[in-house]
């Protein structure tokens, strides 16, 4: 297994973060830190601003228009929606793997290949260099070591959320967001889906969305439980921490009761 | 209970008649069609002959052949396609991709869709008076070109907008999370995948554009003319020679019309039917 070079970055910071669409604040208050090389897993029932705070992480919320970010965000102490900050430079820094596979329309070499040839790299030595190693860290290398010029589509559907993954990867991240990845696998898939997931934290910082509590319990370090409790007010982080001690002792009955399935 | 079965009944024998009638009706457009062409092909095959394909008009046009026209047909469609294609694609990723919703996108799209509603004789007299007097280029492939481009434009921008509108959002979120700009995102990922769409609805419109007579009648076509040096020259075209060696022949000559009326649509044919074929093949490459 080929390993990146090992980092301490990749770490983020949030102050009181919200998010207004228009005149509705949909996330509010929102203040924890995420540690660099482990898992920060996000849950909570569906619309309670997972996905939206997620997507602040990469200013993925800027290209949706009438959205607001407030409060601070910071990667590596600096603050991410600071205007000298390029969206483009921040998304080479923060990957996004999404919820459905979603390959380009090319071959498998040209998908892995996007992100840096995006970025200037033109030599073939080093874009196949990358390729390799990123196909590698998404685990997928020996499935198609030897059908790169293959179409994208032809491969199964978990097969082509790992080439996400690399695709993804192909930019060096120092972290990667996942959106609900393996809510569209089946479990197989989803099982390879998690063994990535555990190699890559390794040296990369990973914050993941999923509805699946056990998934959570499984793969992540830090588990932050996220409520939106009435329409009429913005949802909130209720509770964050050691993933261990949350599903065994959380603090807050809110958590407990959505843990153990009594809502949601 | 036997009321309810005889309605049953009576539903089941409407049912049967619905389904008769309108199978009639799309049997009918078939037969119309077999129909149109077949005689085309029976009154006008006798006509074509290498030396009807390949050579000017003789004896007063009742000899000879029509390639002045083919070649100026093929010129006025090469010339309309280099005008309407850019601006038309161009026009339609604003509209698919950047527009914001607002009153100048309103009155972009109620322009679009009077400039498909206007009739086509109303193009040619505008052409006549922008591009054939105001801009002097007289009666030519160039006049002719770019008033057939005004009516290509409408259905060039919708086959656009339509099939960059069918390429999935997800595929442009991928690319923006990879730090690419929304102009790379659109000419690298969503551009590629919407071709087959444009290109089929573009060279719908091109070749519908290939048959017209109104539009170049008044703005580009002679009577006869020798193929034209220059975009600036008169033309010779299908449609036209078409129409006028139908009614205002010195010596009529149906041998003609009727095979210029089969390389018409023949030539149309075999476009329409290779790009509905090119599409089928990259629509099976490219599936969501």
């Amino acid at each position: 297994m080929v390993t990146a070079p090992a980092t301490t970055t990749g770490m983020f910071d949030l102050h009181d973060v919200s998010v207004t669409y228009g005149s509705e604040t949909a996330v509010a208050g929102v203040n924890m830190h995420i540690p660099p090389q482990a898992v920060t897993a996000l849950i909570g029932p569906s619309g309670c601003g997972k996905s939206t705070l997620l997507r602040c992480l990469n200013r993925m919320n800027d290209e949706l228009g009438n959205v607001k970010v407030g409060g601070r965000i910071l990667l590596d102490g600096v603050e991410v929606n600071d205007r000298s900050v390029d969206p483009v430079e921040l998304r080479m820094r923060v990957g996004q793997v999404f919820q459905k596979p979603n390959p380009f329309p090319f071959s498998i070499y040209d998908n892995v290949a996007y992100g840096p040839r995006t970025h200037g790299v033109r030599s073939r030595a080093a874009l196949d260099g990358l390729v390799e190693d990123s196909l590698k860290r998404a685990a997928l290398w020996n499935e198609v070591k030897d059908s790169l010029k293959k179409h994208a589509f032809e491969l199964s559907g978990g097969q082509q959320q790992r080439l996400c993954i690399a695709r993804a990867l192909a930019t060096a991240p120092e972290v990667l967001l996942m959106d609900e990845p393996a809510s569209a696998l089946d479990p197989i898939s989803t099982q390879q889906i998690e063994d990535t997931i555990a190699e890559l934290k390794r040296t990369v910082t990973i914050v993941i969305v999923t509805h699946n509590m056990q998934q959570a319990a499984r793969i992540s370090d830090q588990t932050a439980f996220m409520l939106r409790e009435s329409m009429e007010r913005p949802a909130q982080l209720v509770e964050v921490g050691d993933t261990r001690l949350m599903f065994t002792n959380p603090s807050d009955k809110r958590t407990e009761s959505y843990i153990t399935g009594r809502f949601g | 209970m036997k009321a309810s079965t005889a309605r049953v009944k009576r539903a089941r024998a409407i049912e049967s008649v619905a389904k008769t009638i309108t199978g009639l009706a799309a049997f009918l457009v078939v037969g119309l069609v077999l129909f149109v062409i077949g005689y085309i092909v029976y009154r006008g095959a006798g006509s074509i002959s290498w030396e009807f394909l390949t050579q000017p008009p003789r004896k007063n046009m009742t000899a000879g052949g029509i390639w002045p026209a083919i070649w100026g047909t093929m010129l006025l469609t090469f010339w309309t396609a280099a005008f309407s294609l850019p601006i038309g694609v161009m026009a339609g990723i604003y509209l698919a991709e950047y527009a914001p919703r607002g009153t100048f996108t309103r009155v972009v799209r109620l322009s679009i869709a009077n400039m498909a509603g206007v009739p086509s004789i109303v193009y040619g007299l505008f052409g006549l008076s922008l591009f054939v007097l105001t801009f002097g280029f007289g009666r030519s492939v160039i006049a002719g070109a770019l008033t057939l481009a005004c009516l290509t434009l409408p259905v060039i921008i919708t086959s656009t907008e339509e099939a960059l509108r069918q390429v999935p959002k997800d595929l442009r979120q991928a690319s923006l999370a990879l730090g690419a700009s929304r102009l790379r995102t659109i000419v690298r990922v969503v551009l590629p995948a919407a071709a087959p769409g444009i290109v089929t609805g573009s060279i719908l419109g091109l070749s519908r554009a290939a048959g017209e007579t109104a539009p170049i009648l008044v703005t580009a076509v002679a009577f006869y003319a020798p193929i034209p040096s220059t975009v600036f020259g008169e033309t010779m075209a299908l449609p036209y020679h078409l129409y006028i060696m139908a009614t205002q022949a010195v010596k009529p000559a149906p041998h003609i019309v009727w095979g210029t009326a089969l390389v018409l649509v023949a030539g149309v044919g075999i476009i329409n039917v290779a790009a509905a074929t090119w599409r089928s093949r990259q629509r099976s490459k490219i599936r969501w």
